[in-house]
């Protein structure tokens, strides 16, 4: 396929993904919303007011930050691996197989529809959240770099987990049993410093932490972490990620037989 | 005359060691309508998954239009169009989002994509359907939909696997029609089918494929001379008692109506019509009793896996 071809191929299989996470909005769109929401209303708000300042900041502006990337991961992540274990399971990933498009435009094209939801659903709480606190960004730079790096990073791995997906059981593990326990354990409710010298320490091999601390850097300008240290740390997965992927499609390892 | 499709030495070990295809060769000109039959199991489907990228082969070599569809994969994929055996479509699509899909995939801008869909979606008759969710669709309409969708980048080898299965008598004569007409204008169609009469009618050349090696691989028409014996049902219009003697062929009375006769392939039915006039018995119609090729596939896939 010459570049035109490629690139008409990439935008059909986004342009796909994006249709079909708008048209079921309601499954896609609003619960993260609402959850993220009650978080700003619960935490923020409400127990957030008598937990006082936390790293120089109020409460809430040291949580937004953290629930913006939080609904950016995990959007991220539940688009790619539904929607690509679901054309495994309806088959029409074959589609795909069977067409001359290079597995690289397949995997971008379907990697960047989990970005485009992960950054919808980011930027509908970041409106959201203007209603709760008075949002800045300290480095405009950082903050689209650390998002955009994040959203690729768990397309990949929502595509990898679909590849190996046997079930719908299987697509639901790792969000639960990783991904949300990682999180919250990465710093989006409170700051390391307030853990024992143990557990901080623990803290620094949740990859989470960096992540959470380098958006949370660039929206508010402080971090617990080093931030050069948290690009080459999401970078690295990312290249990790995108290699092993990229090995998954070629070998046709559980899409071909 | 070109090569539309060539396979040699083509194997398959599947994971758990069974081995569907044992080094199978064959061709297919181009502008042929070829029928790949077999029993089921026999590696029809492996074969048809690993020419368009389904399965990946153990071992030989496969050339869509002299490209071959692992050094060349992406022109080899250009040159072809499958039919799969199941629905294998977004259920929650419309058929013309999945036509203009399918275009897109093969590089195809949207504009011509859109005016393809619409041809193809009217030649099947799915045009009125065309914002219809496709899981709503009838069976038949389902199987013409992936036919539009193979059809879409006008490859020059079409692959259909079963396409008729669980369509009715009048859309599987309508398909018929169709993939005749498509063939007589320069597409190369490799047909897999159990309904015999459909390969027969249809096919020029015929690949049987058993226990993964070929176990015939010719023209329909030499073929069907392989038949040493054919058996006729005959309804005739004079009321019998018992079964007439006609020399020289064996006749059974199945009702006072209706005879069967062996013909051998050394005799003509004009002998056979001879015989009855002579004995002044009308025949009202003639036909057989089953499938030429049927008898001939029953007998190929009955002797023992080598």
């Amino acid at each position: 396929m010459n570049l035109t071809e490629q690139w008409i191929a990439f935008s059909t299989i986004l342009s796909r993904e994006i249709k079909r996470f708008m048209r079921i909005w309601m499954q896609t769109l609003l619960p993260p919303v609402i959850t993220i929401t009650l978080y700003f209303i619960i935490f923020g708000s409400l127990i957030g007011a008598r937990i006082g300042e936390m790293g120089g900041f109020s409460y809430m502006e040291f949580v937004v930050p953290g629930l913006i990337m939080m609904a950016v991961i995990t959007n991220s992540y539940s688009n790619v691996v539904s929607s690509f274990y679901g054309a495994k399971f309806q088959r029409f990933v074959e589609e795909l197989l069977v067409s001359p498009t290079p597995n690289y435009i397949v995997l971008w094209g379907v990697v960047m529809g989990g970005v485009c939801r992960g950054l919808l659903v980011g930027l509908i709480v970041t409106i959201v959240a203007t209603f709760f606190a008075d949002l800045r960004v300290e480095s405009p730079l950082l903050t689209i770099t650390i998002v955009l790096m994040t959203s690729v990073l768990f397309s990949l791995a929502g595509f990898i987990n679909a590849v190996f997906a046997n079930s719908f059981d299987d697509i639901s593990i790792v969000p639960t049993f990783v991904l949300t326990p990682l999180i919250y354990l990465g710093g989006v409710f409170y700051s390391t410093e307030l853990l024992p010298e143990f557990w901080a320490g623990v803290s620094q091999l949740n990859p989470m932490l960096y992540i959470v601390n380098a958006f949370r850097h660039g929206v508010l300008g402080v971090s617990d972490i080093n931030i050069e240290l948290a690009l080459i740390i999401v970078a690295g997965f990312t290249v990790v990620a995108y290699s092993y992927a990229m090995h998954l499609l070629n070998s046709g390892k559980r899409l071909r037989q | 005359m070109t090569v539309a499709l060539s396979i040699k030495q083509l194997s398959k070990t599947y994971n758990n060691g069974f081995q569907a295809l044992k080094g199978i060769d064959f061709e297919v000109k181009e502008g042929d309508f070829f029928a790949l039959l077999g029993p089921n199991g026999a590696g029809k489907s492996t074969t048809i998954g690993i020419i368009c990228s389904l399965v990946n082969k153990t071992g030989g070599q496969v050339e869509v239009f002299g490209y071959d569809i692992d050094s060349d994969f992406p022109m080899a994929k250009k040159q072809l169009g499958v039919v799969p055996q199941e629905f294998n479509f977004n259920n929650f699509e419309k058929p013309l989002d999945i036509l203009i899909h399918q275009a897109g995939y093969y590089g195809i801008p949207r504009k011509l994509a859109e005016e393809r869909s619409e041809f193809y979606l009217k030649k099947l008759g799915l045009w009125d359907k065309r914002d219809t969710p496709s899981r709503n669709l009838s069976g038949g309409m389902k199987r013409r939909l992936m036919i539009a969708r193979a059809l879409i980048h006008e490859p020059k080898l079409l692959i259909l696997d079963e396409p008729t299965a669980g369509v009715d008598i009048e859309m599987r004569r309508s398909m018929w029609a169709f993939l005749q007409e498509i063939n007589a204008q320069g597409t190369t169609i490799i047909l897999t089918t159990h309904y015999l009469e459909e390969a027969e009618s249809l096919c020029k050349n015929i690949a049987i494929i058993n226990h993964g090696v070929i176990a015939e691989n010719t023209s329909m028409r030499t073929l069907l001379q392989k038949l040493h014996q054919m058996v006729f049902v005959i309804d005739v219009k004079t009321s019998l008692e018992h079964a007439p003697v006609l020399s020289g062929f064996d006749c059974v009375l199945v009702d006072k109506q209706t005879i069967e006769v062996v013909v051998q392939q050394s005799q003509s039915l004009n002998e056979l019509f001879a015989l009855l006039s002579e004995q002044q018995i009308e025949v009202a119609s003639l036909r057989n009793k089953t499938n030429r090729l049927e008898e001939l596939f029953v007998d190929l896939v009955a002797k023992p896996s080598a």
